[in-house]
């Protein structure tokens, strides 16, 4: 009975965003913008309403019963494939999908204040519920299939709103980069699940993870191992990890709520989401493992160095989500998944803050984007100042904030059960996170003003629709933590049963298992605390008390300031390897096979019978004189051949 | 079933074409009012082919035979199956279709939509013929109103075009025609009679050698009307030059033609050599796919992209008629009509965008969104169809295609999965510079939002991508015996069932073994 209307509820939690997009998609050019953002803002409140009524629901179960299925109706079904349209709720399903409607609703709030003056208002909230209802797809669905289609239609709803403002070249080429580079990922994804249904002949989540962990796949199975590295590829692309990150930075083109919502808060956590639910896969494979974690760590760093130099606001926190979406991929990578999901949670909390604050100051300056032209703004617009300040505070890892006891938790995992060297990069990444992010503040909210005068005339506060999100996504920052905080294990408790299936996996032997942080937090904690305070310092240093520094050490080392600067030139490497030659080798196949070789040998046939048939045509001209010659020769022919025969 | 409902739908395009003959050719309103009454008409009763469909046996059904020329044992034998069922009611759904884009022609109109009907009556006859010189007189019959839709309302190129478009395909169908007298003589040979009769030809025994050769006639000819690489090259030039409704109905139709055929003739009548080739003819698809693609990407020309797009994506389904199992087949069945769906929706909106500014260059566009908003989501949708988004019903048939694809050769699906990375590219890439961007050019300042006939011509097929993105199982459910059939049928005769490799305890699976080829036809218990 309790089963059932849950199951009922669910299906409400999809069915809200989608009518929301379908009222503003046909008819939000008639509405006002008032009952645009009412049905906008309301259908995904609802949706957040029922997430919640779902939640409580499932926390009245006992943890073993937290998992319904419900099958819709059959999608696609020919011979043995069959894909389901069907849902699934158990508690990391719903922990997302809370994530997805509250911080949601938020940002529809926010950009309500936002958007207010665009005019293709109804266009951005039909395509932000339309992303609600992908998102949702995406983390409810009950199968590989259905979690494909809300992977590619988030893809297709960030091509949009990336694309938002499509008069602008750099906007329409960001869009299209991000969508090919993401099917480059899915490109693996849709390889992994064809591998999975030959395996496994389903394609269904409790079959498949059903029959991995009944021990007829050792561990390091090779048929495994592909499958979890080929839907590996599909993460590195939505989830903006190396090689494929570099649609991300790039995506920054959309309005800034988006970024906050789609490029920050959920769906590029859609591949951590990915490892997470196939954790019993990934515990089979330590190859993969060690994949996971090494590109984890590598983009962490990498990304965390590129953002030490850029001057765009919005740049910054794009690297910065990069960089710790590698720490999420870290924490998987070496079998630490709730610590993993605990940092995507904290991350959807500050990073969201950060970005829609990023969003007010661009507000507040008409548009200006670039730190050199900010500074001293924490007097003008103090409510965003404040918030932006926790954000901050909460993404370099200050206790008691919320992004220091996620990361906390897994630099001590990456310690405990992946190696030395995993630590020191996640800590040497964690130092730079905090400087970058100190760096970013200074210079935007504190220091001399640099901003242009007739910017200056304009500055104002946000209005109370955009800083009241802002404060309550400043208050989970500095909660949020506590869901995670060592010793009361709230969120590894309610995620157990989701990643307990994969501790039965545990072969002796193996140097992987699922764990819950017990090696000795206490140390880490003040070494963490440490690094993140070394960072703050020097970035104190640089851009408060000694402003002239940073040029100096720029000039001194120059090369390193560049190619930093240039992002290591990966752009224009990925231009000269993949897109020129592709372009070069299309434009050959087109003029040099098609037409010269295929056409020309065709048109070669038909020209050629043409002479054959114009110089056979001499045999029949019509005239006496010339049948007669024809005979003659004919005759004199015959004779010498006879004569010749003899 | 009293009524001969599939005469009806074949032949009564023919009967338009008399009420044509008989009005003034002045009289243009009157002359496109009935050619689009007569398709309507024509397409409303196809419907019960649908409904009334029995999806639980694979003989064929709406079954007529009528004597024709009983002296050579000719008949006029009609009849469908769940195979044809889908371009039979793909081919009556774009007629309306194309008769409604061709409002905006002046040219002797008449003419024009005699052409129309006629053409229909051939595509119509070509899937229901079961008698094989039945089927050759439709095939042939569909060249001469294509070939003056092309020479007459075409472009400025339109001769070149046009005769290049005949002479390749007659050259194929000589060959085909020579095979279908060969096999005539076979049968006579085998069992003493006269018959062009398709189900009699399939009970033939036949020697590898004699199949070969036979396989290689029908081949040349479904190989260049498909087109495969490197037989393609008459496609670009006959869309290109081709009037929108002649595009129309050249993509979503007729090259579904030779995708038909194989899967009509050469898999079920050659099935040894049709198995032997799938090394072959997978390559060429495969390379069909990526090439296609490839040159797409570089054109200028929207048509000429739209028409090396269907390169690419009829690669798709051939690559999946040879995977030879059930997902396979299905989804190159189901790709069929998404790609007579997208395919057509995009030459009608080239068409759209042409006869706004007489122009198909990329190039003189851009930035159109921000004057035609509505055109611009129609387009989008089409284009997002095209690049198979899933949800859509593009997604559907390709990715069946691999999955039958990946089950019987890993390899080949590999590389194929990367034309849909590429589809993206090229599609996009288009879109980008003709709807997105700042508008450069003075003319597209002005242009006109979509109008009302044009609604009318894109919202049914907007609705049928919707559909069957969302729930395919209303085609599929309607192809499953048939297609079992026909994986019997090669099994039976080629004797190249493999075993199905413990296809429901995955507890026996063999791990680090990933099962090779296997021609299963999955028999469906209860559904």
């Amino acid at each position: 009975m309790v089963e059932h209307s849950m199951l009922n509820l669910v299906a409400l939690i999809l069915l809200f965003p989608i009518l929301g997009t379908a009222v503003n998609g046909l008819v939000g050019k008639r509405l006002k913008k008032e009952t645009v953002s009412y049905i906008a803002c309301g259908s995904v409140g609802l949706s957040f309403f029922t997430a919640t009524l779902v939640f409580s629901g499932l926390l009245l179960l006992p943890p073993h019963e937290r998992l319904f299925e419900k099958q819709l109706f059959s999608w696609i079904e020919s011979g043995s494939f069959k894909a389901a349209a069907g849902l699934q709720v158990d508690p990391l399903s719903i922990l997302l999908t809370l994530i997805i409607t509250g911080i949601g609703l938020l940002i529809h709030i926010y950009s309500i204040g936002y958007m207010h003056e665009d005019k293709g208002y109804h266009r951005y909230f039909c395509y932000l519920n339309l992303f609600t209802f992908s998102m949702l797809l995406l983390v409810l669905g009950n199968n590989f299939l259905l979690m494909f289609i809300g992977w590619e239609a988030v893809g297709l709803c960030s091509y949009l709103l990336i694309g938002f403002w499509f008069e602008k070249k750099s906007a329409s080429d960001a869009a299209k980069k991000a969508f090919i580079v993401n099917r480059v990922g899915d490109f693996g994804f849709a390889l992994g699940i064809m591998l999975i249904f030959l395996t496994f002949h389903t394609i269904d989540y409790t079959e498949v993870f059903h029959a991995a962990s009944q021990g007829n796949f050792p561990v390091g199975s090779f048929t495994i191992t592909m499958i979890t590295l080929l839907l590996f590829v599909g993460a590195t692309g939505k989830s903006a990890q190396i090689p494929l990150y570099t649609w991300l930075p790039d995506a920054m083109e959309g309005p800034t709520p988006v970024s906050a919502l789609i490029h920050a808060a959920t769906m590029v956590t859609a591949g951590v989401y990915m490892i997470a639910r196939c954790n019993v896969l990934y515990m089979l494979s330590p190859l993969t493992m060690t994949v996971v974690a090494s590109i984890g760590a590598a983009t962490a760093l990498f990304a965390a160095s590129i953002g030490l130099v850029q001057n765009d606001i919005k740049r910054v926190l794009a690297y910065s989500t990069v960089s710790q979406l590698g720490y999420m991929f870290l924490a998987c990578g070496v079998g630490a998944f709730t610590a993993g999901v605990f940092h995507l949670v904290t991350h959807a909390f500050f990073k969201a803050l950060l970005f829609l604050g990023s969003g007010s100051v661009i507000h507040a300056l008409s548009g200006e984007m670039d730190v050199r032209k900010m500074g001293g703004l924490r007097h003008h617009i103090p409510v965003t100042y404040k918030t932006f300040l926790i954000g901050t505070v909460a993404i370099a890892g200050i206790p008691p904030f919320a992004g220091f006891f996620s990361k906390d938790e897994i630099l001590l995992e990456s310690l405990t059960y992946g190696n030395l060297i995993y630590w020191s990069v996640a800590a040497v990444a964690s130092l730079f996170t905090a400087f970058y992010m100190f760096r970013l503040l200074f210079l935007t909210f504190h220091g001399k003003s640099r901003v242009e005068h007739h910017v200056m005339e304009h500055l104002h506060e946000s209005p109370k629709n955009m800083t009241i999100p802002l404060i309550v996504l400043a208050g989970l920052s500095s909660i949020g933590g506590f869901l995670g905080i060592p010793g009361a294990h709230v969120m590894s408790t309610f995620l157990s049963p989701v990643f307990s299936a994969s501790g039965h996996t545990k072969v002796s032997g193996a140097e992987i298992s699922v764990h819950h942080g017990e090696g000795n937090p206490y140390l880490m904690m003040v070494v963490s605390t440490a690094i993140a305070l070394t960072g703050i310092f020097i970035a104190y240093q640089m851009y408060i008390k000694k402003p002239e520094l940073p040029k100096k050490l720029a000039e001194r080392f120059r090369f390193i300031y560049r190619v930093l600067l240039n992002k290591y030139y990966v752009d224009e490497i990925y231009t000269a390897l993949f897109v020129n030659p592709t372009r070069k080798i299309a434009v050959f196949f087109w003029k040099c096979v098609d037409i010269q070789i295929i056409d020309g040998s065709v048109n070669g046939i038909a020209r050629s019978i043409g002479w054959f048939s114009s110089n056979l045509r001499y045999l029949q001209t019509g005239y006496v004189r010339n049948y007669a010659f024809y005979i003659v020769v004919g005759c004199i022919f015959i004779i010498v051949l006879a004569a010749l025969g003899k | 079933m009293s009524l001969p409902l599939l005469s009806l739908i074949t032949f009564l395009p023919i009967i338009g074409v008399f009420l044509i003959l008989l009005m003034d050719s002045k009289d243009r309103e009157l002359i496109r009012l009935t050619s689009l009454l007569v398709s309507t008409i024509v397409f409303f009763i196809s419907l019960p082919l649908y409904f009334n469909f029995d999806s639980h046996t694979y003989d064929m059904q709406f079954v007529e035979k009528l004597r024709w020329i009983p002296s050579f044992g000719i008949n006029y034998y009609i009849g469908i199956d769940g195979i044809s069922l889908f371009l039979i009611l793909l081919a009556t759904f774009l007629t309306p279709i194309s008769v409604l884009a061709s409002w905006h022609v002046t040219k002797n109109v008449k003419e024009y939509m005699i052409a129309m009907l006629t053409l229909e009556t051939a595509m119509v006859g070509v899937f229901v013929s079961l008698d094989a010189f039945l089927f050759f007189v439709f095939w042939e019959l569909m060249l001469i109103p294509m070939y003056l839709l092309i020479g007459i309302w075409g472009g400025p190129r339109r001769v070149y075009a046009t005769i290049k478009f005949f002479l390749y395909t007659t050259a194929g169908s000589v060959f085909m025609f020579l095979a279908i007298i060969g096999l005539y003589f076979l049968n006579y040979r085998a069992t003493d009679e006269y018959t062009f009769s398709l189900l009699e030809f399939y009970r033939l025994d036949l020697s590898f050698a004699v199949q070969f050769w036979l396989f290689i006639a029908f081949f040349l000819a479904f190989a260049i009307k498909v087109p495969m690489f490197p037989f393609h090259t008459w496609l670009p030039d006959a869309h290109v030059e081709a009037p929108t409704a002649g595009s129309v109905i050249l993509a979503g139709v007729l090259l579904k033609m030779g995708t038909y055929g194989f899967i009509r003739f050469c898999l079920p009548l050659f099935p040894e050599v049709s198995y032997a080739f799938i090394p072959v003819i997978s390559w060429m698809a495969i390379v069909g796919i990526i090439y296609g693609a490839l040159v797409a990407l570089v054109q200028d020309d929207l048509k000429k992209l739209v028409a090396y797009s269907s390169v690419s994506h009829l690669g798709f389904v051939m690559l999946g008629i040879f995977a030879f199992n059930i997902q396979g087949i299905e989804g190159s069945i189901t790709q069929m009509v998404n790609h007579g769906l997208s395919t057509g929706a995009l030459f009608l909106i080239v068409g759209m965008l042409y006869e706004r500014r007489h122009t198909r260059m990329i190039a003189d566009f851009g930035g159109l969104t921000k004057r035609i908003p509505v055109f611009a989501i129609f387009f989008m949708i089409v284009t997002l169809s095209s690049i198979g988004l899933p949800g859509l019903n593009g997604f559907v048939g390709e990715f069946l295609i691999l999955v039958g694809t990946f089950k019987s050769r890993i390899l080949y699906a590999s590389i194929a999965t990367s034309g849909i990375v590429l589809a993206a590219v090229y599609m996009l890439w288009m879109f980008q510079r003709v709807m997105f961007n700042e508008i450069t050019h003075e003319e597209n300042k002005m242009l006109k939002d979509i109008s009302k006939r044009e609604l009318v011509i894109l919202i049914p097929i907007v609705f049928l991508i919707f559909w069957i993105g969302i729930y395919p199982n209303s085609l599929l459910r309607k192809m499953d015996t048939s297609v079992n059939h026909l994986l019997m049928q090669i099994g039976e005769k080629a004797n190249i069932v493999s075993v199905a490799q413990g296809q429901k305890n995955p507890n026996q699976l063999k791990h680090n073994s990933i099962p090779k080829i296997d021609i299963v036809s999955e028999s469906k218990q209860e559904w």
